[in-house]
């Protein structure tokens, strides 16, 4: 099963309707937070937007992400040691505010499990290597801050 | 009688003694993921969470949770009515600490906490790599602590960099 999500505040039927595309026919269950959208997609189950209990249940079962390249997003699935697939939103198309997107792409561009799609034909080309050769090597992180992060947070708020 | 009690009173208050209250706040989604990876460093305070979806709240304690509206830069009412609501809610728990990853729900509840005399930590989310993020831009003077997750962005009059939540 493949989660594809949007994240919480903006529709991105670019990459959704990719997806979808892709799909017809094929024997893969697919379930979406598509956003605030007036777009129909015909091949996947989905909706705006999923409680955050019903969507960590799905994340758990899900074999593969496909999101936005928002940091909640590749957090929550890389914590979980599931591989994702993200496509940043354009700012130039109106799919975001400014470009950050496509500097969170960049640096998580070269990390195991982490697989950018820079546009909507290189998402195809990703979901099509993922159905034949699955991405196992995931470079799973813990789901807590790293030790130094949280010594030093500690240090801020203990000396008041 | 009455006024010892009271300067009974005022005593354990400002006993050190005491444990500290931290008010920890993000909008639903991205803010939040990185809120929640900072728990850890939340422990031995008392602690009250605020995001902008009921939802979330099975990620932490229930019962020290409060779900406000949620509403960006472009939604003038919405914005109002969640000010209230943080508001009050920094009133009837006075924190002595705010932590924050952003947005609009963190900038309220440091704006209102500094009012008070909390220390007021600003943690901008890691998704900004390349310039601090627009809520966080409005925070940095109420913020007595003013964070960025990325050592490039950091400086003398910028803001200070201790390390990221990945």
């Amino acid at each position: 099963m493949i989660l594809v999500t949007v994240g919480t505040q903006l529709a991105f039927d670019r990459m959704v309707g990719a997806v979808d595309r892709w799909v017809n026919k094929k024997d893969i269950q697919v379930i979406a937070q598509v956003g605030p959208t007036e777009v129909c997609f015909s091949n996947i189950k989905y909706k705006s937007f999923l409680e955050q209990d019903e969507l960590d249940h799905i994340l758990k079962t899900s074999d593969l992400v496909v999101a936005h390249a928002g940091m909640g997003s590749i957090l929550s699935s890389l914590s979980l040691g599931k591989p994702i697939i993200i496509m940043p939103r354009k700012a130039s198309l109106g799919e975001h505010r400014n470009e950050h997107q496509m500097a969170t792409a960049r640096r998580f561009q070269n990390r195991p499990g982490v697989y950018v799609a820079w546009d909507e034909q290189q998402l195809v080309v990703l979901l099509n290597r993922w159905s034949t050769e699955r991405f196992d090597h995931v470079d799973e992180i813990s789901n807590t801050a790293p030790t130094e992060f949280l010594a030093n947070l500690k240090q801020l708020i203990g000396n008041t | 009688m009455f006024i010892r009690d009271a300067f009974a009173l005022s005593f354990s208050w400002s006993s050190p003694m005491k444990q500290k209250k931290l008010l920890a706040v993000a909008s639903a989604g991205g803010h939040w993921v990185q809120l929640i990876r900072m728990r850890p460093a939340f422990e031995f305070l008392s602690l009250h969470w605020i995001s902008t979806s009921p939802g979330v709240a099975s990620q932490v304690d229930r019962e020290e949770f409060t779900s406000v509206r949620d509403a960006n830069m472009w939604d003038k009412p919405g914005l109002v009515l969640m000010a209230i609501q943080i508001a009050w809610r920094v009133l009837l728990y006075r924190p002595d600490i705010v932590v924050t990853t952003g947005a609009a729900p963190g900038y309220f509840a440091i704006v209102f906490a500094r009012l008070m005399g909390a220390k007021t930590i600003w943690i901008d989310s890691i998704a900004n790599a390349e310039e601090m993020s627009l809520a966080g831009q409005k925070a940095k003077r109420w913020a007595t602590h003013w964070i960025t997750q990325w050592p490039e962005l950091s400086g003398d009059d910028g803001p200070t960099y201790i390390g990221s939540v990945l």
